[in-house]
């Protein structure tokens, strides 16, 4: 369904140039990633992950190889002409808007959808709707809030493509298991559509079906959390956990 | 008086009655006075709201009765002659303990090469435990390439008690402004101004607003979003002034696109050691992040520009 061929980005200014000058993000990318299946992509910070997810989504043009989706190299288009073929991304910091309430971005997401239906995916990331659906995005809600917001507005979209950035940062460890639900429900073992989630979640990886490493711009790991968990332990687990040992303090 | 249909039958006015004023006929109830180019069009009275001229100089007076509740009045202006120049002056009573909402609002239809300009000066008085919401639109239209000029002069007074809330708007087609208000507030009277103003093409606006907080508890908020685009100019000067304990907050936000200039300048001055006053001011062109964010909605890059400027500019 998406294949990437040789696919290397180089960026020139802003998110990851160094003072200003062109430096490669990703380099020499062979992948491919079939419907019906759950990935995950993890790998330490600053490895390329959410650069491969902006590369797949158009936001980061590649300078070498092909992306090709549902058959139909998209390289040379834009960010409006992917989503409209069905790619979605929910940010890992998405941004803030004043003045756009919830409700309406919501809307732009989902344009056909029913305001019902709006509603009933607020309350499904665990924000009642009374509350949200007239409030503003700016700087009034928490990380977590915005968050659950993206999620909830990439679900609404029900793109056959789905990439969902970090989806558990920032977010409270109750949320975070209604959200891999929420994932699961609408990805899982669902034939007609594929879900890529980028996390260190220990929590995620296991119930994915197939794990891809990303490391200094290269994939260095790919296969099932059995497989690979030697591999990313150090970066999944709580580095602290043989200081601590995992206790908690009982009063 | 003008005959009323011959102004409201005639398309520009109705567009700019629509535009200004959400008039798409005369409303059943409530008091109405349209002025149309520099005349009275119609005008219309209600129970307890008084529409009449003023003795000394063109304009209207409008005397909500004390303790009236839910009325409304229009008083919208329009102007649709070649080179009109039309000024005048209204003052707004609000009685001890009334309630009103007044939607005022001016639109200029200018076809010719010259200025078409109307100056407004209003005087707004609220009455003890007086409520007002004051709604203006200002609007201009028309292929002439004579300047559609709008200067609105607002004084407001605000009685022990009083709340009032001001909403100017100024979306389109005007191409030069200068608004200048000044408010005096009494004991816990509380005044919210909220401004919202878009500049296009080489208009220029500039807005001035001077809040003296003079009574014992009184609260104002000053909140001004604004657009500027291609080589449009806008100055935004707002100041508070605390005189006794009160209570206020200035904010002025501004988008900046292609060569437009924006200069912004909150003030606080405080007289009095009760006084607690705030201010900020932001202007930022559209980040990328928020366009690249909409398009990965499917919108193009020129709707996602449209749906954050209309979302601030709601």
């Amino acid at each position: 369904m998406l294949r990437l061929e040789d696919v290397s980005v180089r960026v020139t200014n802003g998110e990851g140039a160094e003072n200003g000058g062109p430096r490669e993000i990703l380099h020499n990318i062979n992948v491919e990633f079939e419907r019906g299946r759950l990935y995950a992509i993890t790998g330490p910070n600053g490895g390329g992950k959410t650069s491969l997810a902006k590369t797949i989504m158009g936001i980061y043009p590649n300078h070498t190889g092909r992306i090709i989706f549902d058959g139909e190299d998209i390289s040379g288009m834009g960010v409006t002409e992917r989503a409209r073929r069905g790619i979605g991304y929910a940010f890992q910091q998405p941004p803030r808007f004043k003045g756009i309430t919830i409700d309406s971005l919501l809307a732009l997401a989902a344009p056909e959808a029913d305001p019902s239906f709006l509603r009933a995916q607020l309350r499904g990331v665990g924000l009642c709707p009374e509350d949200y659906v007239d409030r503003d995005l700016g700087t009034g809600l928490s990380g977590g809030e915005v968050k659950r917001i993206e999620v909830a507005q990439l679900l609404l979209r029900n793109c056959p493509l789905a990439i969902f950035d970090e989806p558990e940062a920032g977010v409270d460890l109750w949320t975070i298991q209604q959200l891999i639900t929420l994932i699961l429900n609408s990805y899982h073992n669902n034939s007609e559509r594929l879900a890529i989630i980028i996390s260190h979640n220990e929590k995620i990886l296991p119930i994915c079906d197939e794990i891809i490493v990303i490391d200094e711009g290269q994939i260095t790991g790919r296969g099932t959390a059995e497989e690979i968990w030697h591999l990313i332990r150090d970066e999944v687990e709580c580095k602290a956990r043989e200081h601590c040992r995992g206790g908690v303090v009982i009063c | 008086m003008l005959k009323p249909d011959s102004v409201l039958n005639d398309k520009r006015n109705q567009s700019l009655l629509n535009a200004i004023a959400g008039l798409e006929k005369i409303p059943a109830a409530g008091a109405v006075n349209i002025r149309s180019n520099g005349e009275v069009a119609l005008r219309r009275s209600s129970p307890n709201v008084k529409l009449s001229s003023l003795p000394d100089k063109p304009g209207l007076l409008v005397d909500v009765k004390a303790g009236a509740k839910g009325e409304t009045v229009y008083v919208p202006v329009v102007l649709t002659a070649d080179g009109m120049h039309d000024k005048v002056y209204n003052t707004f009573l609000v009685n001890e303990d009334a309630e009103v909402l007044i939607v005022a609002g001016c639109g200029i239809h200018n076809t010719c090469s010259e200025q078409a300009q109307h100056d407004g000066i209003h005087e707004i008085i609220v009455k003890k435990g007086g409520k007002l919401r004051y709604v203006e639109k200002h609007y201009g239209e028309g292929k002439g390439d004579g300047r559609r000029v709008l200067n609105p002069t607002t004084v407001i007074r605000l009685e022990a008690g009083a709340a009032a809330e001001l909403e100017m708007v100024q979306i389109k087609g005007v191409d030069d402004t200068i608004r200048d208000t000044v408010a005096y507030l009494g004991d816990k009277a509380s005044l919210k101004i909220t401004e919202r103003l878009l500049t296009e093409g080489c208009q220029n606006a500039e807005s001035i607003v001077n809040i003296y907080l003079e009574g014992k508890d009184s609260s104002a908020q000053v909140l001004s979003r604004s657009v500027a685009q291609d080589t449009s100019a806008q100055i935004f000067r707002a100041a508070l002034i605390g005189k006794n304990t009160c209570m206020g907050h200035v904010e002025c936000d501004a988008i900046l696109m292609d060569q437009a200039r924006i200069k912004s300048v909150p003030e606080i001055a405080a007289e009095d050691a009760g006084a607690v006053l705030t201010h900020e001011a932001a202007i930022g062109r559209i980040a990328g992040e928020q366009l690249i964010k909409l398009m990965t909605l499917g919108l193009t890059e020129q709707e996602a520009i449209n749906a954050i400027l209309e979302g601030f500019l709601k």
